[in-house]
């Protein structure tokens, strides 16, 4: 056991992960978030909180997560390194370690352009790998980025993402295993609506045996309209939806229903790939339709462990 | 070379509008040769101030002229009297230029022309592209000869990250991956492995995160009073 997590116990166990995700708010009030949290609290292992996505500014990611774990819930912590040098980003890590979180995921973050502060500059002092290697020799080898030793220890679950439906494809199966030698116990993907992609590159996973080392979670997001898919096709960096998916949805009486329906058969078919150990359901701006999503996949209940 | 483009001419003439006796100076070097700021660009400039000068009504005269480059003190000291006779100087070099004229000359009063952009070269006629940061430690020898420093959008060391699709960057089409290309050119020469490596975090202090910088030859310097 390296942090203790629910997640990580949950993926030590060999259950089929369920990890959620919340967007903190555009302002000071957090009911709404903590409202979802709620909504879900029986239904998934561990919530990501995601960091300014989008680039769009938000209420902080470890202030979110410290309001989750005085709910007694478990946040993941999402770590950008677009904002941040490596003097805050390891400063906010032992923060949140005094304010007992346990997962951190890292990632590049959304170039600022995307955002609502497009004048902004950009960090990227250090890349999404380096900062996972980086916090990976803090907890095990107890130094800093520059060398100097930490004070008291830090026992975070790391974690990444990979996107199997970004380019060029055959070198994402390469990136997967760097950052399992980066120090990744845990990966969460891109929204997966590309199954056959995601089957070849999982082939591919399980030809290097890159599946016995690290878990990975498919991501999968329901959609709600089909405004909806056609802005996360146009819109949404690092997303693919192919043009059958769009064409089902629209040709359905029910679109949402219909949009659910896809999610769901999705998460079955990942149960079904060997290799997979998990799912990421990022259900953004639908958070309440998560509990029925973890049923209906046949996910439920959670293990308490 | 290092890449720039004119400020609008609004902008100039706001600056140009309180002093009578004005200068457009060209820079024939870099700003020359990418069309923002040689002698061509320095007689069109003025032209085109003299006629909003007029339409607007602020009195004064606009003359031009050009010099090899504003940046060196020995082409600055051939024209200097000359200078000296202007109210305002409105530069067409780079932001190098501008500084080095008032570093040289105290008493000359210069503003920038042109939008100093980038260390690049042109692509095709009429575009031109960065491919240099200045950051004090080169990488391309890791790279293959494309610099991901400049040329990824967030400077990543180990990419492509997951916003790379077909080629292009997630700012969009006019951006190219440059790690894709990395990827490609090390594929074409048999060396994807390399890619397998984790690059430690760069060390920034060479470029401009340091602080301003300052390069020194002794070798090369000559000392005062010998």
């Amino acid at each position: 056991m390296i942090a203790g997590s629910n997640l990580e116990k949950v993926i030590n166990s060999g259950n089929f992960v369920v990890t959620g995700e919340l967007g903190p708010p555009k302002g000071s009030d957090i009911t709404q978030l903590k409202h979802h949290a709620e909504e879900m609290k029986n239904h998934v292992d561990a919530y990501n909180i995601t960091d300014n996505q989008t680039a769009i500014v938000r209420t902080s990611s470890i202030a979110c997560g410290a309001t989750l774990v005085q709910m007694g819930l478990e946040p993941i912590i999402q770590i950008t390194v677009r904002d941040r040098n490596r003097i805050c980003i390891q400063s906010d890590v032992l923060g949140a370690h005094t304010l007992g979180m346990k997962n951190i995921l890292c990632l590049a973050g959304d170039h600022q352009s995307f955002g609502n502060e497009g004048a902004s500059k950009g960090v990227y002092d250090i890349d999404s790998m380096q900062l996972l290697k980086g916090l990976k020799d803090m907890r095990d080898e107890n130094h800093f980025m520059g060398g100097d030793e930490l004070e008291a220890p830090i026992s975070y679950y790391l974690g990444a993402v990979e996107n199997p439906f970004a380019d060029p494809f055959e070198y994402r199966v390469d990136r997967l295993e760097k950052k399992v030698n980066a120090g990744a116990s845990f990966i969460q993907t891109q929204c997966i609506f590309d199954l056959d992609r995601f089957e070849k590159w999982m082939e591919m996973v399980r030809a290097r045996g890159l599946h016995k080392k690290v878990a990975i979670l498919g991501g999968v997001t329901p959609i709600k309209s089909l405004g909806a898919a056609r802005y996360m096709k146009n819109n949404v960096s690092g997303i693919t939806i192919p043009d059958q998916l769009i064409e089902r949805i629209s040709g359905a009486e029910k679109k949402k229903a219909e949009g659910l329906n896809v999610c769901i058969e999705t998460i079955q078919r990942l149960q079904e790939i060997e290799g997979v150990a998990g799912v990421h359901i990022m259900a953004i701006a639908w958070e309440e339709i998560v509990p029925e999503i973890v049923e209906r996949a046949g996910l439920y209940p959670r293990p308490k462990l | 070379m290092i890449i720039a483009e004119r400020k609008p001419l609004e902008e100039i003439a706001a600056m140009a509008a309180p002093h009578k006796k004005v200068c457009v100076l060209g820079c024939n070097t870099c700003v020359g040769i990418c069309m923002a700021g040689g002698d061509k660009e320095a007689q069109e400039t003025a032209a085109l101030l003299r006629i909003h000068r007029k339409k607007e009504n602020v009195e004064g005269e606009v003359e031009t002229f050009s010099i090899e480059r504003q940046c060196e003190f020995e082409f600055i000291d051939e024209v200097l009297e000359k200078l000296k006779k202007y109210d305002l100087i409105v530069s067409l070099a780079c932001g190098v230029g501008v500084q080095t004229m008032i570093e040289h000359v105290q008493s000359l009063r210069v503003v920038p022309g042109l939008n100093t952009t980038s260390m690049g070269y042109p692509t095709e006629q009429g575009v031109w592209a960065e491919r240099c940061l200045g950051c004090g430690d080169c990488v391309l020898h890791l790279t293959m000869g494309i610099c991901p420093i400049t040329r990824c959008a967030k400077s990543i060391l180990n990419g492509p990250c997951g916003g790379s699709a077909e080629g292009k960057c997630e700012l969009g089409e006019d951006t190219d991956c440059a790690w894709h290309l990395i990827h490609d050119r090390l594929s074409s020469f048999g060396r994807l492995g390399d890619l397998t490596e984790i690059q430690p975090p760069k060390d920034w202090s060479s470029s401009h995160h340091g602080g301003p910088r300052t390069t020194v030859r002794e070798d090369v310097r000559i000392d005062s009073g010998e």
